[in-house]
């Protein structure tokens, strides 16, 4: 009998509507864990770096993780990966909610997709019974209205539905997959949706998930429970209020968003409004939350209210989740009832909410700038609010200059030429970041912006402080109940690191304290997307219940796999230098590995390389950071690196080299 | 008359947050052995949910009602609606909740007996927000009375066609004698 996984995938020939269900080989959960690890072989397999993403042989992978369906709370993530249209690199893209575990109990671990379909369809998974079943009834339809319209076809209220909008039809690069109160962003993967003409995956189940030692599994989630419990009640003292209990940022919970708004940029991440919180605006915009929230809910076996059904005046009602609350708001420089509102018509088609609002913001900016003009922008009202909603519809329906914008700000920008590469100013790896400037560099972040490749920085930030305490004893008492932490050195650091001064930033913590201190946030949250944990109770806050030292527990009960924490992180490692293999086949190179260049005014070139130089050592990889030979034979995966070796990739001039003779040449 | 101790669930229905933690733990709970695997589906609470009209309502298993109920009611509360089905704790031939999905065979919310006993049911427990409150309440009962052969076909019949129903056809049948 398998444990915690069902041990099944659900494999769909779109171009054929050939589907079958395949047992997977345990050996591959014990190297990968299942999620994000299995999706990442399974990629690397599968699709050579040859493959376009809108290709028929371009895999989309819908998996559960390895806990999802298990009492294992708040683990319920859905782990979507394919290769991504705006980044052109392996992507990887999550959402909370209740799909996974519905599948899991269905009888599958994952759904994968190939080929494509000649018409629009959805799937219709029901236990044994799966069917492609004819959506063109659905074309054009909203992406929360699609998985209603599902439900009541099927009649079966208990159905869960991924769907994709408008967006997802017409290949918008940042469109999103949407499902309950909760979304695949990043990295355009409902734009892979759409182009295999895959509307929705409905899914229904009613079988048994079954766990290797019950018993005590069910302590170990009772003394998580139970640590919930207390965390809630004992917030982190002098922390600001959406970061300082668990969960995601909780920002349906808290209406005081001073810290958002005068630290991120607004409009297309230019401008940080120092002084912008004052007590009217306060007011205005508790009020505004006040008036459309109808309440707070939470994704599958979770108790942190971090999602809310919103109903903005004569729309309908939809789920938000977290940050999107204020990215419409920021990038059009209104307020949060003209977010709020046009959040939801967003939503529906199915877009992302970080990339969206920056590339209106951006089109914007060229007009202002005269590199577009008003003849690329015919009939858009002159309202702030009205070219917001224009250009939006525009972007999802790919009409005249939106059919450019809609390929997000690095590829429009391409295309537009005549400067306004200038202008797409805040991406890594051709991606739109959080428009989160800063005043000096910050290591920690330096290297996560740096070498990230979920692409967002907020889904690898982590347990570590993101700033240093102000005193002594605070320090001290944070660290007096660290139960989370993997050593002592990082306690150190903690109580040691201070706002100014010698151990201030950027020379403190110091690149070999951070290489530590990013490697344990990156593994926190390489084990919570393999196992389908939301990072709101694991990798994300402070003092979280799941964490490193109860975590190898936790996935031996469920799972069986004899586990500790030395097998653990060797697992995660393995992955995590798979995910990389992927894109360092597809082309990536130290070279992609930099935030934008504006991003900390003051810079410090020095430091910044010796950074990058010592982490890629401490995670075994070459100065151009490719995984070595070594590293991956340590890791088992010897087929990556004969691979690498077969395509040259080993024997190239470094990408550093080239850049050091080009700055000697001038 | 004899005194017994009613065990109760209360349902705060604004309070709940959807997670459905309760059908999890509950699930877990009746496997066999215990714990040894979850699916919702053989919970004996469930949670009625519908987040865009702002439903959310667990309601934990009943008696078995061995027959349809006559009522397709709709109910409107708090400007949401619901239908008469959203609050009925049975399991009955008409749905497939809080039957077993392999054998069909009803489902009954047993308050989690366990020995030794449980402090609450474990939904209760695991239901952080509140949304289910465990009370035990002390009540004077008549004491049972056995009913003959033919009550409890006449019982059955009642529960089928409504009592009413029973009688009027019960004079009806007397009338044409």
């Amino acid at each position: 009998m398998r444990y915690a996984e069902t041990g099944y995938n659900l494999e769909v020939d779109l171009t054929r509507g050939n589907i079958e269900v395949v047992q997977t080989d345990p050996r591959d959960t014990e190297l990968y864990l299942g999620g994000l690890g299995t999706n990442a072989k399974i990629i690397w397999d599968r699709v050579p770096p040859e493959v376009e993403p809108f290709s028929p042989d371009n895999l989309l992978i819908f998996s559960a993780g390895l806990l999802c369906g298990t009492p294992a709370t708040g683990c319920n993530r859905t782990i979507v990966t394919s290769i991504s249209p705006q980044t052109r690199l392996f992507a990887y893209s999550m959402m909370g909610g209740f799909w996974a575990p519905e599948l899991k109990y269905a009888g599958y671990d994952k759904v994968i997709l190939r080929g494509k379909s000649p018409n629009l369809v959805y799937l219709w998974i029901n236990n044994d019974k799966v069917e492609i079943r004819d959506a063109s009834h659905l074309k054009g339809k909203g992406a929360v209205e699609t998985q209603d319209l599902i439900r009541q076809e099927l009649n079966e209220p208990k159905a869960q539905v991924a769907a994709i909008g408008l967006a997802g039809e017409n290949r918008v690069y940042f469109a999103s997959i949407e499902q309950g109160r909760s979304s695949c962003s990043r990295q355009g993967l409902g734009a892979v949706m759409g182009d295999k003409n895959v509307k929705a995956i409905a899914v229904r189940g009613t079988r048994d998930i079954n766990i290797a030692r019950p018993a005590e599994m069910i302590g170990l989630i009772n003394e998580v429970l139970e640590y919930i419990k207390w965390r809630n009640e004992n917030p982190i003292p002098n922390y600001m209020p959406i970061l300082a209990g668990l969960g995601s940022p909780q920002e349906m919970k808290h209406d005081d968003e001073k810290w958002h708004t005068e630290n991120f940029s607004w409009g297309n991440a230019r401008e940080r409004r120092r002084g912008f919180w004052n007590e009217e605006i306060a007011k205005d915009w508790k009020e505004t939350m006040a008036t459309m929230q109808r309440r707070t809910i939470s994704c599958y076996n979770c108790p942190m209210r971090c999602g809310a059904t919103i109903s903005p005046p004569g729309k309908s009602t939809y789920m938000m989740k977290c940050f999107s609350k204020l990215t419409y708001t920021m990038a059009a420089y209104l307020d949060l009832e003209f977010g709020l509102g046009i959040a939801q018509s967003a939503t529906e088609y199915g877009v992302d909410g970080y990339s969206c609002p920056q590339v209106m913001a951006f089109a914007l900016e060229l007009l202002e700038a005269g590199i577009l003009t008003d003849n690329d922008f015919p009939g858009m009202p002159s309202d702030n609010e009205g070219r917001f909603y224009w250009l939006l519809d525009r972007i999802v329906r790919r009409e005249g200059i939106g059919d450019i914008l809609a390929n997000g700000t690095y590829w429009a920008a391409q295309k537009i030429g005549n400067g306004a590469e200038e202008f797409a100013h805040n991406n890594i790896k051709k991606h739109e970041q959080l428009p989160l400037k800063l005043g000096k560099l910050d290591p920690i972040y330096y290297l996560m912006y740096c070498t990230n490749e979920k692409i967002t920085i907020t889904q690898i930030e982590g347990n570590f402080p993101q700033a240093p305490f102000m005193t002594r004893e605070e320090r001290e008492a944070f660290v007096s109940n660290w139960i989370q932490v993997p050593n002592e050195r990082i306690k150190q650091v903690v109580l040691e690191w201070e706002p100014r001064g010698e151990k201030s930033a950027p020379y403190f913590p110091t690149p070999d304290m951070c290489c530590e201190i990013v490697d344990w946030m990156e593994r926190m949250h390489y084990i919570d997307d393999a196992l389908g944990m939301c990072a709101g109770l694991s990798a994300f806050p402070l003092k979280p219940p799941y964490h490193i030292h109860n975590y190898p527990k936790i996935i031996s009960a469920a799972s069986g796999i004899e586990m500790d924490e030395e097998v653990l992180t060797q697992a995660t490692k393995r992955y995590r230098n798979l995910v990389r293999a992927n894109n360092i086949i597809r082309g990536m190179r130290r070279k992609d590995e930099v935030p934008p260049e504006d991003h900390w005014k003051k810079r410090f070139p020095e430091l910044e390389k010796e950074l990058l130089d010592k982490y890629y050592k401490f995670k075994g990889w070459n100065n151009d950071g490719v995984p070595t030979k070594e590293t991956l034979h340590d890791l088992g995966l010897d087929y990556v690196a004969e691979e690498f070796e077969k395509r040259g990739i080993y024997s190239e001039t470094p990408s550093y080299e080239i850049l050091a003779e080009k700055e000697k040449e001038v | 008359m004899g005194k017994k101790i009613v065990k109760t669930i209360k349902v705060d229905a604004d309070k709940c947050n959807g997670c459905r933690a309760c059908e999890v733990i509950c699930a877990a709970f009746h496997a066999t052995p215990k714990y040894s695997s979850v699916n919702p589906a053989r919970s004996r609470i469930q949670v009625v949910r519908d987040p865009i009209k702002d439903i959310f309502l667990p309601v934990y298993a009943g008696e078995l009602a061995a027959a349809e109920c006559m009522g397709r009611n709709i109910y409107i509360l708090d400007g949401r609606e619901y239908e008469e089905c959203a609050f009925c704790r049975a399991s009955c031939p008409s749905r497939d909740l809080f039957k077993e999905p392999d054998s069909g065979l009803p489902l009954k919310c047993d308050m989690c007996e366990d020995d030794p006993p449980q402090k609450e049911p474990l939904c209760v427990q695991w239901c952080l927000e509140e949304a289910l409150i465990y009370e035990e309440r002390e009540e004077e009962v008549e004491e049972e009375v056995n009913l003959s052969d033919m009550e409890t076909g006449l019982q059955s019949l009642a529960d089928k066609y409504g009592l009413q129903n029973l009688v009027d056809t019960i004079v009806r049948m007397a009338q044409k004698d």
